[in-house]
């Protein structure tokens, strides 16, 4: 049925364009806001103080903002390309995504806030809100897309009609777990690049502790989704390329983080995100989310899509915005690219103290006095 | 059940992201000229306010961001049948708004923050600009979403897929009741930063803290005010002017006209009976002819009235009520109004005050009074929304789709309750520590003169010698 879709209408086609957009959309928020998670993860584990934790933080502080435009933008364009699509997956997964919402609402909060006053309990509480709130989203994010995947009770008006257990089956769990794995894996790695001394050097330790697990969780999963996909659904999952290199390349960032090559291990683990999203997109194809009720019920690109006329619109404001908003995001890490160690911990109690401690503070009378 | 629960939620979340919302465009031009300002005249003086507002601007700014994410999925969770029917024209300003918005903003604030010291000194007042141009450009794509749910142009209805559908992106993004409710919006915006910036250096002024440092300040936010309050009173009457023709029942509920009349009233003070839908005023004081002359500039045209207007709705749409809440557009409306102009009014006393020097520090009973009155444009702001989308019921989108249509049939009130029930707990834990922090922040004042004494070296290629904020 869904096959029979994609055939009759050809992969040339406007829908296709925009359910591919959307998977970059996709992956652009995992690969870059996987690391923000992760880090918040990793708070307790590399940082041993308020100060340490602080200069964790700093890493990711300029740039989580702009990494979580990523999911507005591919929320925006779901409702915008395919309507159906957006309504049929944020009425269906309602309270999955409500504490999506709570848990991303409180770790910006404590990401701005954290540093507004300087007592320790107010940091320190604010450091144990961000490392669950950190958590979470990779947990549910991973359930939710295993759910579209694997799928969930959807009638033939493309209404979900079960309740939150259904969500919670074993596949989607697992889903679940190795993305907050991978998450945790990953922030490490950017912690042994964003960081020096001893933090850089626990952060490596973290980071080779928990390759193993991510690497084994996402052979696993992939391989589940692999028979899932043979057995259940229409279409089988080509064994190509994409899942494969999807599955080699966490083990592969062990060698390296084992090696100590931290940039490798760390561009490792951001393609296996990437492949690992493109991997269920492809297995999901023309279909934009699987009914379990019945296969022929799913909800495909071609019944969910807005006008030719808006997809020719949005198209073109797509490739006028998208390549300058690549460059301008680019340009932002390369002007944070230097690393923060322990020493800027002690020294960025609050900006007067970093201020007493550059040449600007030193010795100067005081100018009321 | 479902249905009062979801529009429940929706005013809940959207009118708390409305109270950061404003502040934060309003405040981003504010540290657009402190910055400068400072660029250009060297004086450390306007480095310390943009430092200063700039840390109240982020306290506030972190709020308006995070409650957003909540206003771009919650169509979606809670009225998916209304993301159905108008997603192919809503959901485009909406993605236009992220991509051609949301991304300038954030990521340019993450580099004003942390780039004092990495970016040279030109390109980092660039940062602050485009901060400023981002949030503004991000209310033009929304309000585009909006004013088409007010004044459906550039559509056609698919009577196979049940659903509006996009024939013209350039009508909706011209759309006449577009360009005024962006310009209203900018300037009650421009009014909300400048009060409560004004209520910040009022509160320092009078303590006697630098009337150097200060004073300037106030007096540029009183005119700030009275600029942003006529602005936003000029389009206000343009806006109604649009409205008495595009939505003639919320213009009739505005006033409380009941039947429509030529040389109509402007109501005073209008009481009616303690209905939902009453279709008589027990008492109306009101000026002779002044909503005729300012709903239609002559002094007997003929204003349409709720009861008249309900017979055509029903004509034309079938039996049903077609009547607002006319107790809520009414008072929302006076609240609105009533607070603009007592904000032009406080702008133009303190303006007069400020003529003489060495007066306006002395006004220590004005000084505390502005104090107080920060809060007033939030009132105004959130008491206008409220009067615009409540005038607009019982439609969702006017005349083309009811409220009670666009809730999502698979969310039952149970979730829709509990959602409710976290979002309000959530909001309210997040406004008591705004709070505190926007008032503990705002006494601690700016940072010692000299603290950046010389931060702007001759050399423009190296960056200034000041550090990153707060962090």
């Amino acid at each position: 049925m869904t096959l029979l879709a994609a055939s009759t209408h050809g992969y040339w086609n406007l829908q296709t364009l925009w359910f591919f957009l959307i998977v970059v959309l996709w992956i652009g928020y995992f690969v870059l806001e996987g690391f923000d998670f992760g880090v918040g993860v990793m708070l307790p584990f590399v940082g041993r103080n308020v100060q340490e934790r602080g200069t964790l933080i700093r890493t990711i502080a300029p740039v989580w903002d702009g990494n979580e435009v990523w999911l507005l933008v591919a929320g925006g364009a779901t409702f915008a390309a395919f309507p159906g699509w957006y309504a049929t997956l944020f009425s269906g997964f309602y309270l999955a995504l409500f504490l999506i919402l709570v848990a991303l609402i409180v770790r910006g909060v404590a990401i701005e806030y954290r540093n507004k006053q300087t007592d320790d309990e107010w940091r320190g509480r604010w450091d144990v809100a961000l490392t669950i709130s950190s958590a979470l989203p990779p947990l549910l994010w991973g359930v939710a897309l295993a759910d579209v995947v694997h799928g969930v009770p959807i009638d033939k008006s493309g209404e979900f009609t079960g309740n939150l257990l259904d969500l919670l089956g074993p596949y989607a769990l697992f889903g679940g777990l190795t993305a907050l794995a991978v998450s945790a894996f990953y922030g490490a790695l950017f912690l042994t690049l964003r960081t020096t001394g001893e933090l850089e050097e626990r952060a490596r330790y973290a980071a080779t502790r928990l390759a193993l697990p991510a690497a084994a969780l996402v052979l696993g999963f992939l391989v589940w989704t692999y028979a899932n996909a043979a057995s259940a659904h229409d279409k089988g999952l080509v064994p190509g390329v994409i899942p494969i290199a999807a599955m080699l390349l966490p083990f592969a960032a062990w060698g390296f983080v084992r090696a100590r090559k931290d940039g490798w291990a760390f561009a490792a683990t951001a393609a296996s995100i990437a492949l690992i999203t493109l991997t269920l997109f492809l297995n999901l194809y023309p279909r934009v989310i699987v009914s379990s009720t019945n296969n022929a019920y799913s909800p495909t690109i071609f019944t969910t899509s807005s006008s030719h006329y808006t997809l020719t619109v949005m198209s073109i404001v797509a490739l006028l915005f998208t390549p300058v908003v690549l460059l301008y995001q680019a340009w932002t890490y390369w002007v944070f690219r230097g690393r923060l160690g322990d020493e800027n911990a002690a020294k960025s109690r609050s900006p007067m103290d970093m201020l007493e401690r550059s040449p600007l503070g030193k010795g100067r009378p005081s100018p009321e006095g | 059940m479902a249905l009062d629960l979801a529009r429940w939620q929706f005013a809940v979340t959207t009118l708390y992201h409305f109270l950061f919302v404003p502040v934060t465009i309003g405040m981003a031009w504010f540290l657009v000229g402190m910055q400068t300002a400072w660029h250009r005249t060297r004086d450390e003086k306007w480095l310390r306010l943009t430092r200063f507002y700039g840390k109240l601007f982020l306290i506030n700014f972190a709020l308006g961001v995070v409650t957003g994410i909540v206003q771009e999925f919650q169509f979606g969770m809670n009225w998916s049948a209304y993301s159905r029917y108008v997603g192919d024209i809503f959901g485009a300003p909406l993605a236009i708004e992220g991509l051609a918005a949301f991304f300038i903003e954030s990521t340019f604030l993450g580099l004003w923050i942390f780039g004092w010291d990495r970016l040279k000194p030109k390109v980092h007042l660039a940062t602050i600009w485009l901060v400023a141009i981002g949030t503004t450009a991000s209310a033009y794509f929304i309000l585009a979403a909006n004013s088409w749910m007010q004044h459906p142009v550039g559509y056609k209805l698919n009577p196979v897929k049940h659903r509006a559908e996009l024939t013209s992106i350039g009508q909706v993004l011209t759309n006449n009741t577009l360009i005024r409710a962006f310009g209203h919006t900018i300037a009650a915006a421009v009014l909300t930063g400048a009060m409560l910036v004004l209520g910040v250096a009022a509160w320092h002024l009078r303590r006697g803290a630098a009337a150097s440092l200060h004073r300037p300040v106030v007096v540029i936010a009183l005119w700030a005010t009275l600029v942003g309050g006529l602005a936003t009173v000029l389009i206000g009457h343009a806006q109604g002017q649009l409205m008495t023709r595009e939505q003639p029942m919320k213009m009739a509920a505005a006033e409380a006209l009941y039947n429509t009349t030529s040389g109509a009233r402007f109501s005073l003070f209008d009481l009616g009976p303690w209905q939902k839908y009453p279709n008589k005023s027990l008492v109306s004081i009101g000026i002779p002819h002044g909503l005729s002359i300012l709903a239609t500039n002559s002094w007997n045209g003929t204003v349409e009235g709720i009861n008249d207007i309900q017979q055509q709705d029903v004509k034309k749409y079938g039996p049903g009520n077609y009547k607002p809440i006319v107790g809520v557009t009414y008072w929302t409306f006076r609240i609105m109004t009533g607070l603009g102009f007592l904000a032009l009014l406080l702008a133009i006393i303190g303006l007069v005050l400020a003529r003489k020097p060495g007066r306006l520090e002395r006004s220590r009973r004005y000084l505390r009074f502005m104090v107080w009155m920060t809060g007033l444009p939030l009132l105004a702001n959130l008491a206008g929304w409220i009067f615009t989308e409540m005038g607009r019921q019982p439609w969702i989108v006017q005349g083309l789709l009811l409220t009670k249509q666009a809730v999502s049939p698979s969310v039952g009130a149970w979730s829709v309750g509990l959602t409710l029930a976290g979002f309000t707990l959530l909001y309210g834990l997040l406004a008591a520590i705004e709070a505190a922090l926007m008032i503990r922040t705002a006494k601690a004042g700016p940072d010692p003169e000299g603290t950046y004494d010389g931060a702007l070296s001759d050399d423009p290629s190296t960056p200034a010698r000041v550090p990153a904020m707060s962090y």
